[in-house]
């Protein structure tokens, strides 16, 4: 291992923020010319450690070598310098600037914008020769596609020189399709002599691209490994440092009765496109209906027409066979609440609680107009307190204090709180956007166990995640979204991954089918 | 009450902070005062001397006061649905004007009838001037700081068109109206107390101050007690929670810039039933603006915005002595005090948050070891 | 005909008069918004700079020296509001105001101890102002009908400010789409972490965009005390400061329809004068304070009437950290 040449290394490299050690010792080895995974869960602390050798943070202490030599870097431009060009997850775009504005910011090469822009344009078409890329230079990035901005964004930093880059979760918003396009150009960028770094949480990458993989697991190294030599649950058990078993108790539930029912729905998105396209589907008491596909494809709009936070343009929704939203008249988020609908956002922060106040006062959030907690327009403040503590005591919220500004709590802690307000109430219809979504292990399943224990009680739930393993253990039928239509639902057993990823690309659940089929023949 | 900020304790962010802010403001004014050539502490003994050192000072410094608390409470309800209600001039013009109409429909009949139809008809005229730039806002997304800034300049003229047209005073050539009908005054606070065996001396401090006291009240029991107030308070800090919520954005937004241009509409009361007993062109004095550093200098809260409001007006009455005293500054300066503090307590609250959270985590860290 | 064509000769005049400060405020907080910054504070700067200019000139008889003291004046008022926006990471709409109220107030104080005339400064006269410049041969074209009227009694005749003003529109225009400078601003205007990985400062762009907006606010305010008018009076900016932010959203924070829309202002403004003590069939004549109600209501219609998608830089006001 230590013969042949290292593209990265690391030694003794720490970073802290305040009393938490984000990157404690990382003795990090990249061999030049591999692709070499780094693999660990939410908030191991990989996006440091990205950080760290982009240029972007500086370490506390350790050093950083490239290429045999000690680097110190201050700034993007220093490992840019390098050779070590980074392609963010979310990414560093100019949305109304063209790719080809994009690719030459900060790499202009001269004031005069017309020339560098001609200068650049002659050196980018020899690029995508030679990469297979075939960008619209002169598109507005806002008008391209997901996969097509991310290439975009690769072919910024090959034009900046990176021979080094680093992918971080590059398929967080991709399809299963558009990745293996993407896997196929990480090869091409091998064979070209490039070194790649890519992180991802999702061990079925690492066994599929890499050659090496490196485990993080709480700021630490844990292990180094050759792919060839381990496995995903080999590395499943590193990167998470115990068993983890993911069954969850699967009799079935399902009632007759349709709790919730979509009609041909059609809505439009805040751009004014059309978010949901003449969108069926039904669930029924007693079971999990599972919406998969990847983030963008109207999961959101879906989760709002639903809810009463979005209106519906055609198609009508009801709920216990009344209609609730149709093209004339929508009911209200209070009224739905008080019909027995519940609703766990998907982007807790942005929507469901208010940072800024306190818990106590983010558990009436919805319900500020019930009696339990307003007499004649007067808050009750006694009682609210009281059912604060309740909520506190029955999820184990830590810590106890809910005066506390509900920002100081943990992702998972704040679930907890929002899961509490929701289920008080014993509605017979849940909705949930991305359950564990910024939740810590431990918590997940207790999140997963409480939608079970739901189900199993006989209620209806509709949840939405961008997880497909978390949706195929905790659901009874799987929607698949694609482009704002529902492709495909199936029941969970007949369901795999790869004919989920068919699906969640826009292939029709029968072509799916047979090209799974076809496949295992 | 919003959340516990777990760094600070309540004292220090409520107390201790603002004092900070306006040392601040105060160093740099006194610095020039000293360029101006004066002495600065010989310049604040004059101004404390003239706000409370004899009894007709302090009652112009309530009396200047009574109005910051209108203005400031306004200014601070409409932040805590999110917006910066720069309008407050206008909406005290119009409060004048609504007031006047009031008073002269009821005539000379009786003075509380006179006093209730002039609460009604300053808060009513003050609230519907909020309402359009509110409404243009909250359905056009017209930018509700430009749009109340333009409805300021448009009051002073509708106010000036009235002053010199049908409102004028008979016989004269100035842009007043013609006094108000005797029924309709306030009696002066020091009448009030001579009525309860205590003698002060005659002021222009009025029943209003008790009027603002109360509207003080009534803002902290909305805003911290009624479901109403959580619905505004949700707003102003999450639209999209409050849309999670139930609660309707732009209904909140129009009915909160109208209650506070309702408040700022009352403004009026104080200057014009208890003091002037008439209309006057631009009585408003920029008063509508000093609003916003009492808000902000008393953390949007009616109890800070009271004390500040006290502040303000003593500023204001220890700035015209001092004037008196030192002609070479004028009036104007309290003008930049003024902006001042709201530069530091508004626009430059974390220079000052951020050393004072340092200190208590060492003293903290200390007092445990 | 003849009167009619006089009063569009005047109208015209005014308009280009009239509109000159307003171009130029509106241009610096074009630019600060373009790099990220809400500036409010316009009228405060052009106040601050309308006072040093005047001052200056009165002292020295100079006007350029008022425009270096105006210029200076507005510069360290921008630098402040970058300071508080960019460094201190502080409500911009707040110091904005917060800079307009404490110039307010301390202009006239400041006048009132230099020149003891209750908060004015002295009378400028003759060669203490940037007077009108006659174009070439204005003189001899003015007799010619139409365009030569066009030009010596329209184009020419304005003081030098204006004429740079003219410049400085496309001037600001080609500093954005086609230098390196402008594609960062704008770059940094709409999502400074992308500028930042690029390896660019976003302080530092963002520090010199607000010193242009300094520059171009300080000619605003030179050009209103010692080109229009002759002198700094208190509150003489008169909101123009605001009525400029609204041209800016209006023209869609580009230079030239900016421009246009300034016009707009500035010949809603001179037809509000001219119109006073006009008698109208059926309404009569309209009282004067309604009159210059005008261009305050044009503001408030022009924001209700432009509805929706009007999208101002995407990271405008808020504040860049970087989470080191």
């Amino acid at each position: 291992m230590t013969n042949q040449a290292l593209a990265i290394e690391t030694r003794g490299l720490c970073k802290r923020f305040g009393d938490v050690r984000a990157n404690d010792q990382i003795n990090l080895q990249v061999k030049a010319g591999t692709v070499h995974g780094i693999v660990g869960e939410n908030g191991a602390g990989k996006s440091t450690l990205l950080k760290m050798l982009f240029g972007f943070y500086s370490p506390n202490s350790g050093d950083i070598l490239v290429n045999g030599e000690h680097v110190s870097f201050i700034s993007p431009s220093d490992a840019m310098a390098r050779g070590v060009g980074m392609v963010h997850q979310h990414f560093m775009l100019v949305e109304p600037f063209t790719v080809l504005e994009n690719i030459i910011l900060g790499a202009e090469g001269t004031r005069n914008l017309d020339e560098a822009k001609e200068t650049a344009r002659a050196a980018l078409l020899e690029l995508e020769e030679k990469f297979g890329f075939d960008l619209p230079l002169d598109a507005p990035v806002e008008n391209l596609a997901v996969g097509v901005r991310q290439r975009a964004e690769i072919l910024k930093a090959l034009y900046k020189g990176a021979e080094i880059l680093i992918l971080d979760e590059p398929t967080a918003v991709l399809t299963p399709q558009e990745s293996d396009q993407l896997f196929a150009l990480v090869k091409l960028l091998k064979e070209q002599g490039k070194t790649i770094l890519f992180v991802t949480h999702k061990l079925h990458e690492i066994m599929a691209v890499t050659d090496d993989v490196t485990v993080i697991r709480a700021g630490k190294i844990v292990a180094l490994r050759k792919t060839a030599e381990t496995d995903a649950a080999e590395l499943a058990e590193l990167m998470v440092g115990a068993v983890v078993v993911r069954e969850v108790a699967r009799e079935r539930h399902a009632d007759d009765q349709a709790r919730l029912v979509l009609n041909e729905v059609s809505c439009s998105n805040e751009q004014g496109q059309r978010a949901l396209k003449n969108v069926s589907l039904e669930v029924c008491d007693g079971e999990v209906l599972g919406i998969a596909g990847v983030a963008g494809n109207g999961q959101t709009e879906l989760l709002e027409v639903v809810t009463g936070l979005r209106a519906v343009e055609s198609g009508s929704i009801n709920y216990c066979g009344t209609c609730v939203s149709n093209s004339d008249a929508m009911t209200d988020p209070i009224s739905l609440r008080r019909m027995g609908m519940a609703h766990v956002v998907e982007d807790r922060l942005k929507t469901g609680v208010v940072e800024s106040m306190s818990a106590s006062e983010n558990i009436i959030l919805g319900y500020q107009r019930e009696p339990d907690f307003v007499n004649h327009g007067v808050l009750k403040l006694k009682d609210i307190a009281n059912r604060a503590e309740d909520y506190f005591e029955s999820q184990d919220v830590r810590p106890r204090n809910p005066d506390l500004n509900i920002g100081s709590f943990s992702g998972g802690n704040q679930q907890k709180i929002v899961f509490a307000r929701e289920i008080a109430r014993e509605p017979q219809l849940m909705v949930i956007g991305q359950p564990t979504r910024g939740v810590d292990i431990g918590a997940v399943t207790k999140i997963h166990d409480q939608i079970t224990e739901l189900r199993n009680a006989g209620k209806a739930l509709l949840v939405v995640s961008a997880d497909l393993d978390e949706l195929l253990a905790i659901s009874d039928r799987i929607a698949v979204m694609c482009e704002g239509e529902v492709i495909g639902t199936m029941a969970v057993e007949d369901a795999d991954e790869k004919t989920l990823g068919l699906m969640m690309a826009g292939q029709h659940l029968d072509a799916a089918l047979a090209a799974t089929a076809g496949e295992a023949g | 009450m919003a959340g516990a900020s777990d760094k600070l304790p309540w004292w220090a962010n409520s107390v201790l902070l603002p004092i900070l802010n306006l040392l601040a403001a105060f160093l740099v004014s006194g610095l020039v005062i000293w360029g101006l050539g004066e002495d600065p502490l010989l310049a604040l003994s004059y101004m404390v001397e003239g706000a409370f050192g004899f009894e007709e000072g302090i009652s112009y410094t309530f009396y200047y006061a009574t109005n910051f608390i209108f203005t400031g409470l306004a200014v601070s309800l409409a932040f805590h649905a999110g917006h910066f209600n720069i309008g407050g001039e206008g909406q005290a013009m119009l409060g004048g004007l609504g007031l006047t109409f009031a008073v002269f429909m009821v005539g000379d009949f009786s003075p509380f009838v006179s006093i209730v139809f002039a609460i009604i008809g300053a808060a009513l005229f003050g609230g519907l001037w909020a309402y359009i730039p509110a409404y243009l806002q909250a359905k056009r997304g017209s930018h509700i700081v430009i749009t109340t800034i333009m409805f300021n300049f448009i009051a002073s003229a509708l106010l000036a068109y009235f002053l010199v047209g049908p409102l004028q005073r008979e016989g004269g050539q100035m842009p007043e109206s013609a006094d108000f009908p005797d029924s309709a005054s306030l009696m002066g606070i020091h009448e009030l107390l001579a009525a309860m065996g205590v003698s002060f001396e005659e002021g222009p401090m009025n029943i209003s101050l008790l009027i603002g006291l109360a509207c003080a009240v009534g803002v902290w029991f909305l805003l911290w007690r009624t479901r109403f107030g959580y619905e505004l308070r949700v707003v102003g800090q999450n639209p999209n929670a409050a849309k999670f919520g139930g609660i309707s954005v732009s209904r909140m937004t129009i009915i909160a810039m109208m209650i506070s241009g309702a408040l700022a509409g009352m403004m009026g009361l104080n200057e014009l039933l208890g003091e002037q007993h008439r209309l006057l062109g631009n009585f408003t004095l920029g008063y509508g603006f000093v609003g916003i550093a009492v808000a902000f200098m008393g953390r949007n809260h009616p109890v800070g915005i009271v004390l500040a409001a006290l502040l303000f007006g003593a500023l204001y009455q220890g700035g015209a002595e001092l004037a008196f005293e030192m002609p070479t500054i004028t009036r104007d300066l309290i003008v930049m005090i003024q902006g001042l503090v709201i530069l530091f307590a508004g626009a430059m609250e974390h220079m000052f948050r951020s050393p004072v959270v340092m200190l208590f985590e060492r003293f903290a860290v200390r007092s445990a070891a | 005909m003849m009167e009619f064509l006089a009063d569009i000769t005047l109208l015209a005049d005014s308009t280009i008069r009239i509109a000159t400060p307003l171009v130029l405020a509106a241009l610096a907080g074009l630019v600060a918004e373009r790099g990220g910054i809400v500036d409010i504070g316009l009228e405060g700067k052009m106040l601050a700079a309308a006072f040093a200019a005047a001052a200056a000139a009165a002292v020295t008889g100079s006007p350029w020296a008022g425009l270096v003291a105006g210029v200076g004046a507005s510069v360290m008022l921008a630098l402040l509001h970058g300071y508080v926006a960019i460094s201190q990471r502080g409500n911009q709409i707040v110091s904005g105001m917060a800079v307009n109220i404490a110039v307010a107030g301390l202009a006239p104080t400041l006048a009132n101890f230099w020149f003891h005339q209750g908060g004015q400064t002295p009378l400028l006269t003759g060669d203490a102002r940037f007077g009108a410049i006659t174009l070439p041969f204005a003189d001899a074209l003015a007799d010619v009908p139409f365009l030569g009227q066009l030009y010596s009694d329209i184009i020419s005749g304005h003081n030098l400010i204006t004429y740079l003003t003219v410049l400085l529109v496309p001037g600001t225009a080609w500093m954005l789409y086609k230098t390196r400078f402008g594609l960062r601003l704008r770059a940094v205007g709409e999502n400074p972490e992308a500028v930042d990985t690029a390896g660019i400062s976003v302080v530092r762009l963002r520090y010199q965009a607000m010193i242009i907006a300094g520059v171009l606010c300080g000619f605003a305010g030179t050009v209103l005390s010692t080109g229009l008018g002759a002198g700094f009076i208190r509150d003489m900016s008169a909101g123009k400061g605001f009525l400029a932010l609204a041209a800016m959203i209006f023209g869609k924070w580009k230079p030239v329809p900016t421009l246009l829309a300034c016009l707009l202002f500035g010949f809603v403004d001179a037809l509000q004068g001219r119109l006073q003590g006009v008698e109208f069939p059926f309404i009569g004549e309209i009282p004067v304070q309604f009159t210059m109600m005008l261009p305050y209501i044009l503001t408030v219609l022009i924001l209700a009437g432009f509805v929706g998608r009007i999208q101002a830089p995407r990271a405008s006001g808020i504040p860049y950290e970087k989470d080191h």
